[in-house]
């Protein structure tokens, strides 16, 4: 494999657990624009753990669980506050959220302040690659579960959802949290690949992006993040290749326009993402018979 | 006579308006009770009470000898009442059967049953309960299919089997039958009956007042939050007070009752 190439699937790999991370408490219908903020615990936590000059020097196969288990209970206890938000407040506060870890960490001279850190142990693309397998096989199970299923009906309605008696909060807390750990892994996962962690790389920029994919992707299924990964990772790509290939040097310089537009027009044609239920049953072929008439409602 | 809902001197305003103004009927257990009254005469309101939308200004509700005032909304369902809606509340992302299990969440809380993975498992208790249910409501036929694209009719009835999965000792149907054409209503009616002579007890609200006297034994009429008057479908009619108050509104009860 070429190094270029695996250097993207690299990407794409850290990409879709970010997405899963945002993906869970969105199918709940709660909006995270705080993901640089649980990917830097996630990455500083381990990179602290596991480095031996400036930190603890314990193994990754302790520092990666320690730095979920520390990114879950942060964002346990955050979901509270957070979680009494709504809608575009919830999206300031999660923003808010990450500012903060942004901004101690760059305070904390025992973390590198803004010099970052550096990791020991290297995570090499096999494991990654079969790190982000698992997640999107526990993100399948989790919503193919009865909690999964009072996830998305409190997505859809969650007054209804508590009528039949979901405990809408817990629920609500537990999908952030869970969410929060894999974002902290994703993190821990990127330091140890790269083997280095600074906070400046986990921006707002960063945020936006997880949240904007997630959202292309659709947040019905479990489908969704992977798609708005792969799209998010390779679309771009795809511009500075076809640029560099044809010749042509607009597409390799416009590629960051051409790929706003692109999402854009696909926000307009699919408003709730690439994937959605009724896609899936078209592509299973579940879908047997089409309604004679949608009666006229009131 | 056994009294599965005890509803005494409920009050309830919002903002100073009264909506609810002392309002006490029994219902017993079995029955088939009507709850009617003109537009925004707080029948929506009394249901939304009994369910814990709201918080109770004054009085009390006893099902099946517990008093179930101060319980949470969520709890209620497990203490054996679940609803419709009058505007059809399924989760539209959801398809039939999943909107269906759903109303099976309060017997299903221990973590155990939580972490189950439903949509795996093809064959489990809970989806075979589920299509058992949609099979006895002639509605077999839309399982997988997303409820949105579902036509009216279809959406009212699915409404009434989730809310019957949750094993209620009182089933609240509000306006099942409204929107509803001839023959909808007909298959409605049957279901419903069905339903009650598995022992479910009913409180419908319903304008159609043919409807009501096929359905329903007793009728409880209210009207600016208080209640007018109890009695059978017969006698409803022929109560001044009630054709006053469908008078005094802008639907008389001869349009109520036009299918009479
Ligand atoms: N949440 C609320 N806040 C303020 N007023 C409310 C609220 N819910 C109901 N009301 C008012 O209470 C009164 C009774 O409403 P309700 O919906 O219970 O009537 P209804 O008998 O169900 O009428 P309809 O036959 O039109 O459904 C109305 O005046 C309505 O505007
Ligand atoms: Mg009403």
């Amino acid at each position: 494999m070429s190094g270029e190439l695996e250097g993207l699937l690299v990407i794409l790999c850290l990409n879709t657990i970010y997405a899963y991370g945002v993906f869970l408490p969105a199918a709940s219908g709660q909006l995270n624009l705080g993901a640089a903020g649980f990917i830097t615990l996630g990455a500083y936590c381990s990179a602290f753990v596991n480095s031996e000059l400036d930190g603890l020097g314990v193994s990754a196969w302790m520092s990666i669980p320690i730095a979920v288990l520390f990114t879950a209970a942060v964002s346990f206890l955050i979901a509270f506050p957070i979680l009494r938000t709504r809608g575009v407040y919830m999206v300031l506060a999660t923003f808010a959220f990450a500012e903060v870890v942004a901004g101690l960490i760059i305070n904390l001279e025992f973390l590198g302040a803004a010099q970052g850190m550096p990791v020991d142990a290297h995570m090499p693309f096999y494991g990654l690659a079969i790190v982000t397998l698992l997640v999107a096989l526990f993100c399948h199970y989790l919503m193919a579960t009865r909690c999964g299923l009072a996830m998305r009906a409190i997505h859809d309605d969650e007054s209804v959802a508590t009528l039949f008696g979901a405990n809408v909060r817990m629920i609500r807390v537990w999908a952030f949290a869970t969410g929060g750990a894999l974002m902290g892994l994703g993190g821990a996962l990127y330091g140890h690949h790269f083997n280095y962690v600074e906070a400046q790389n986990f921006n707002i920029l960063l945020s936006i992006y997880i949240l904007l994919y997630v959202l292309l992707g659709g947040t019905q299924t479990a489908w969704g993040p992977v798609v708005g990964a792969l799209f998010f990772t390779f679309v771009p790509e795809l511009f500075r290749y076809l640029g560099r290939e044809t010749g042509e040097k607009w597409l390799e310089d416009g590629r960051f326009v051409a790929f706003g537009l692109i999402i854009v027009i696909m926000m307009v044609i699919r408003p709730e993402g690439v994937v959605t239920r009724t896609l899936l049953e078209r592509i299973t072929g579940g879908r047997r018979r089409q309604p004679a008439s949608p009666a006229a409602a009131e | 006579m056994d009294v599965v809902l005890r509803v005494s001197r409920l009050d309830k305003s919002f903002g100073g308006l009264k909506v609810v103004d002392n309002v006490s009927f029994d219902v017993t257990r079995g029955s088939r009770t009507a709850l009617i009254g003109p537009n925004g005469a707080g029948k929506t309101t009394v249901f939304n009470l009994m369910t814990g939308v709201y918080p109770i200004d004054h009085g009390a509700i006893e099902l099946d000898g517990r008093d179930i005032t101060r319980i949470p909304a969520r709890d209620r369902v497990a203490a054996g009442v679940s609803r419709s809606f009058q505007n059809i509340r399924l989760m539209p992302h959801l398809s039939t059967l999943e909107n269906v299990m759903l109303g099976q969440h309060a017997q299903a809380r221990s973590i155990r049953a939580q972490l189950f993975p439903l949509g795996f498992a093809r064959i489990n208790k809970w989806a075979e309960q589920a299509r058992e249910a949609l099979a006895k409501a002639r509605l077999e036929e839309y399982p997988g299919q997303v409820v949105a694209d579902l036509p009216y009719g279809i959406q009212k009835r699915i409404e009434v089997v989730r809310a019957l999965m949750a094993k209620p000792k009182l089933l609240l149907l509000d306006e099942p039958a409204a929107g509803l054409n001839h023959q909808e209503t007909g298959e409605l009616q049957k279901l419903l009956r069905e339903v009650s002579e598995r022992g479910v007890t009913l409180l419908v609200v319903e304008h159609d007042m043919h409807f009501v006297r096929t359905l329903c034994e007793r009728v409880v009429v209210l009207n600016f939050g208080r209640k007018i008057f109890e009695g059978t479908p017969a006698e409803v009619n022929a109560d001044p007070a009630v054709r006053e108050a469908y008078l005094g509104s802008n639907q008389s009860m001869g349009e109520a009752g036009h299918a009479a």
